[in-house]
């Protein structure tokens, strides 16, 4: 490691300090077993339709998330289980949700695609590429009427840098200097194609200058990285500096969803961004500096390992929705509803 | 001027509801193109810039899709948006965000939010505009649950049912004819709401009951004018509401007239009236219906430039008396 990125290491660990940097390991494990726990739960059965995992893709989730207070928001995708621990939703009700229970987050109505948590601040999942990004220049529309000093963060995926809503958003948060940073989750692949393929330019970041902010592109398996780098976009938009298109490059370790084979990516490709899993580096980076211990280190794994099966037992003894709430939710007052004829 | 006497044109009972809301709440804010200084395509938003500044009256750039979603998130914080679209046709642009997120947030959350916005739509021909300024895409909307759409005849009503809308914690579609906005109505001074859920019987009948929406029911209204020196006696249906719509009235102006025409602007298959033909037939109205049921709708093509054109692709009084003359008849 040169000398100006420790340097930077430094810094930002120190900013955080001992029990962040835990809170944020830990977050990271949390997420990792979580998606194996899913994934498990969906081989077995328990998780119906379908789930896109973020292995390998925790630091840009968790150092974004680490960098935010209470009041703030996140607009999530639909590769948003990682977002949602981030933001401090409880794994047993996200379990409860993706094994369709009534008392998931969202009452068993939406699933992994939509998993939400709207009073620890997270807005939703969604399942419509580059559909969060106007959400989220709304929120921070809100934000701004009310004279909050807050921020949203609006997390996205290589895939929606081509759509049309992406440019919309940007160039109106732009145009009305609001509190929110794009977080483009770069794992190089919009299900099978390339952003080589399907982007004209090389980072997904230099778009910010079409819109005269400022767009930056980090390692997005480096913890510090990402902490650093979102804690200034985060300040910035705080002080009425206005947004920030902040590219994590990261990759994940399976495949688009529970269909994909795995065509269009190489078995060299995958282990070399194995080795680079963005767990190790941060768990390894706190132990040589002498951050945390060996000890801490496994209890903390057992304490996510028994959160993670209690958590599981929570949602498969939870009871599902009733049939004849089906249409509830539809509208805020049943007076609205279309009766029967 | 008294209070019973007083008139507006609907787009001024559009205005006033506008001010009056934004009054009312702080969180009341409006969004659109060129609706600041320029005062809106259709002079509805006209002077508000002047009363209430720039951030409550807010331009925005031509990007309807970003438009309609900011307008979902600041209504997720509970703010009140109200955005404007120039033209209903521009809603194409934007349909991910009103049938993909406005409609389905609060379902997909399990009731945990809801997302109180209301959009406006200026839609409709009869202004030369052609194919892509001048459709009537409401039905489009009332497909979708989650969505309320609501298309108010008369300036009273429309000041009122805007008035509810803004209230409303759901997602409100507001579609405003374009040429009702210089008809001038009685409306009531103050502020008050009109139900987002009720349809209004605008003339009592015995004969055949006709079942319109926005600048159709004035053409009915025409129309049974017309036939009444006829002897034949037509009731007239003003939906209001398409989502929900308000079946109880209609089955029950059926039973008792035994016969129905359903007019609409928007295109006849698959629109409003199918719906509502199709609610007939399933009802107990069925037993009583002594003439096949008859939709007038628009034709089965884009709207045309050509004046002519343009009328004889949508319903007419003309095309109303001849089919009331029909179903009284009993012939198709």
């Amino acid at each position: 490691m040169n000398d100006r990125i420790n340097q930077a290491q430094t810094a930002i660990y120190e900013q955080l300090g001992k029990e962040k940097l835990h809170k944020a390991l830990r977050q990271m494990h949390l997420i990792r077993q979580f998606e194996e726990g899913a994934e498990q739960a969906y081989m077995r059965g328990l998780v119906h339709g379908t789930m896109h995992l973020s292995i390998g893709q925790e630091a840009s989730a968790v150092g974004v998330g680490i960098m935010l207070e209470s009041g703030d928001y996140i607009t999530s995708t639909h590769r948003g289980h990682g977002h949602c621990i981030a933001k401090g939703a409880d794994p047993k009700f996200m379990f409860a949700e993706f094994f369709g229970k009534d008392n998931g987050y969202c009452r068993g109505r939406g699933g992994s695609m939509h998993i939400a948590d709207v009073a620890s601040g997270n807005l939703g999942a969604n399942g419509i590429v580059g559909g969060g990004l106007p959400i989220a220049v709304g929120a921070a529309l809100a934000l701004k009427q009310m004279k909050k000093p807050n921020v949203v963060i609006c997390f996205f995926g290589d895939g929606a840098n081509n759509e049309g809503a992406f440019h919309e958003s940007l160039n109106m948060a732009a145009i009305w200097k609001l509190p929110v940073v794009f977080v483009c989750e770069n794992n190089k692949y919009g299900m099978s194609t390339s952003t080589e393929r399907s982007t004209a330019v090389k980072n997904v970041s230099q778009r910010a200058q079409a819109y005269d902010f400022p767009g930056v592109t980090v390692n997005g398996n480096d913890f510090s990285e990402v902490a650093t780098a979102a804690g200034e976009a985060i300040e910035r938009a705080r002080l009425g500096g206005g947004p920030t298109l902040l590219e994590c490059m990261t990759y994940r370790h399976r495949g688009h969803s529970k269909s994909d084979r795995n065509r269009y990516r190489t078995k060299e490709e995958i282990e070399s961004w194995i080795a680079r899993d963005p767990i190790q580096i941060f768990q390894a980076n706190l132990l040589a500096a002498g951050l945390i211990q060996e000890s801490e280190v496994a209890a903390m794994l057992k304490s996510v390992e028994d959160e993670i099966e209690a958590g599981i037992n929570f949602a498969k003894d939870s009871p599902d929705p009733k049939v004849e709430d089906l249409t509830s939710f539809v509208y805020t007052n049943k007076t609205s509803e279309t009766s029967n004829v | 001027m008294s209070n019973e006497t007083r008139e507006l044109s609907y787009s001024q009972a559009i205005q006033e509801a506008l001010g009056l809301a934004m009054e009312r709440d702080e969180r009341v804010f409006l969004m659109g193109e060129d609706i600041g200084v320029y005062g809106g395509a259709f002079q509805v938003t006209g002077d508000l810039i002047h009363r209430f500044g720039e951030d409550r009256v807010m331009d925005t750039p031509i990007s309807e899709l970003a438009g309609a979603g900011v307008a979902v998130g600041a209504a997720l914080l509970n703010r009140r948006p109200v955005y404007e679209f120039q033209f209903s046709d521009f809603a194409a642009l934007a349909m991910e965000q009103i049938v993909n997120q406005a409609a389905k947030i609060r379902f997909m959350l399990g009731g945990k939010t809801s997302v109180p916005l209301v959009m406006r739509f200026p839609c409709g021909s009869g202004t030369g505009a052609a194919a892509q300024h001048s459709q009537s895409l409401e039905s489009w909307f009332a497909h979708v649950p989650g969505l309320k759409v609501v298309q108010p005849s008369t300036p009273a009503d429309a000041k009122g049912m805007l008035l509810a809308a803004i209230e409303d914690p759901d997602p409100v579609m507001f579609f405003e004819h374009k040429l009702l906005y210089k008809m001038k109505g009685h409306v009531p001074e103050g502020y008050y709401t009109e139900p987002l859920n009720q349809a209004k019987i605008r003339r009592q009948g015995s004969d055949v009951t006709i079942v319109a929406s926005a600048i159709m029911v004035h053409k009915a209204l025409e129309a049974a004018a017309i036939v009444e020196k006829e002897g034949i006696s037509v009731e007239v249906i003003d939906l209001r509401s398409l989502r929900p719509m308000d079946y109880t009235t209609l089955i029950d102006s059926v039973c008792k007239t035994t016969r129905l025409i359903c007019v609409y602007e928007g295109t006849k298959q698959f629109g409003i009236g199918t719906e509502v033909a199709a609610a007939i037939v399933e009802s107990a109205a069925f037993d009583r219906l002594d003439a096949p049921i008859i939709r007038l709708g628009g034709a089965d093509c884009p709207l045309p430039y050509n004046p002519e054109l343009e009328k004889a692709a949508v319903p007419q009084v003309p095309n109303i008396v001849e089919a009331i003359r029909r179903s009284v008849q009993g012939r198709i």
